[in-house]
């Protein structure tokens, strides 16, 4: 299988990493938001993408054009993300090309599901919680990033 | 050594604010991560902002204690590294962030007592006391370097059942 697994900065990124067993036998593509990550997993393919937020529509946008032209390239066949933004839009463009699409909130959401992990729920082939008490019948809850 | 981290996301002046503050009494050495989009300069602490990777890793490790906004980046890093950690979470009235999950975050991670939470200059004033007679520790036994198995699993079937 190929795999896109891709992430904003900060917590994001650090959990999308932690998942990396789940990766192991497939081919792996790494996107994220800062050039200067590349460095942090030298042996995957990686691009960096502008950052962008629902505050910055210009930066969402740029987001968008450059998610498309790398599902396009790469034509993955799952596509993971950890969040936020830029990970909803690889869901989003990842379903119009066929993709497997996984969200897996971010354990920072201790208290409901992120919008964009809700966004998520009503699409994507799976979407994962990181607290039990967040499981509901299309949100699964099989353990945390932090173990 | 003190390490003073906000993320990358936006900035954040209150919490710099607040420990200026307290090193302005209590002495103290403190390296500190702030955003470029950050107007806060100070003489008591040796200031930078985007770290790259390897660099903010080196300032983790070297750190005693490790102050920080309530980002999980900076909360795994303490829990993987055993750092004591204040965390002091953004407020979305305040415009530090755009939702109010870090008071969330924080009061979660405090009630299990992976962290410490301040929520004011005293309450960070105290903590950094509590730190300086040795009663703040890391966690006794630090997590590992990957998710539990059971989600890696998960994940793993779902990736193969494509």
């Amino acid at each position: 299988m190929k795999v896109i697994a891709i992430s904003s900065i900060g917590g994001h990124w650090i959990q999308l990493l932690r998942l990396r067993p789940a990766f192991a036998g497939h081919e792996l593509v790494f996107v994220s938001t800062n050039e200067s990550f590349r460095s942090m997993v030298p042996n995957s393919k990686f691009y960096a993408i502008s950052d962008g937020n629902r505050s910055d529509i210009k930066g969402l946008l740029s987001c968008v054009t450059q998610i498309f032209t790398i599902i396009r390239i790469e034509s993955p066949d799952v596509i993971v993300t950890t969040g936020a933004a830029p990970g909803l839009i690889a869901l989003i463009i990842g379903m119009l090309f066929g993709c497997k699409t996984i969200w897996i909130d971010s354990i920072a959401n201790c208290e409901k599901l992120s919008l964009s992990g809700k966004i998520a729920s009503k699409f994507a082939n799976r979407v994962f919680t990181q607290w039990e008490h967040l499981k509901t019948d299309n949100v699964s809850f099989k353990g945390n990033v932090l173990k | 050594m003190i390490f003073l981290t906000i993320g990358t996301q936006e900035p954040f002046d209150r919490l710099f604010q607040a420990l200026e503050q307290i090193a302005q009494r209590i002495n103290l050495d403190i390296v500190a991560q702030n955003s470029p989009n950050s107007a806060f300069t100070s003489n008591l602490m040796e200031m930078n902002s985007f770290m790259a990777p390897e660099e903010f890793e080196r300032s983790f490790d070297l750190a005693d204690l490790v102050i920080a906004h309530a980002g999980m980046g900076t909360i795994i890093s303490g829990l993987v590294k055993g750092k004591p950690l204040i965390v002091f979470p953004r407020h979305k009235s305040l415009g530090e962030h755009r939702s109010d999950h870090q008071q969330a975050t924080a009061k979660y991670f405090g009630e299990i007592g992976y962290i410490n939470v301040a929520n004011s200059v005293d309450e960070l004033e105290e903590l950094i006391k509590r730190f300086i007679s040795g009663e703040l520790l890391g966690i006794s036994k630090p997590i590992g370097n990957y998710a539990s198995d059971s989600l890696i699993k998960a994940l793993k079937n779902e990736i193969l059942s494509k």
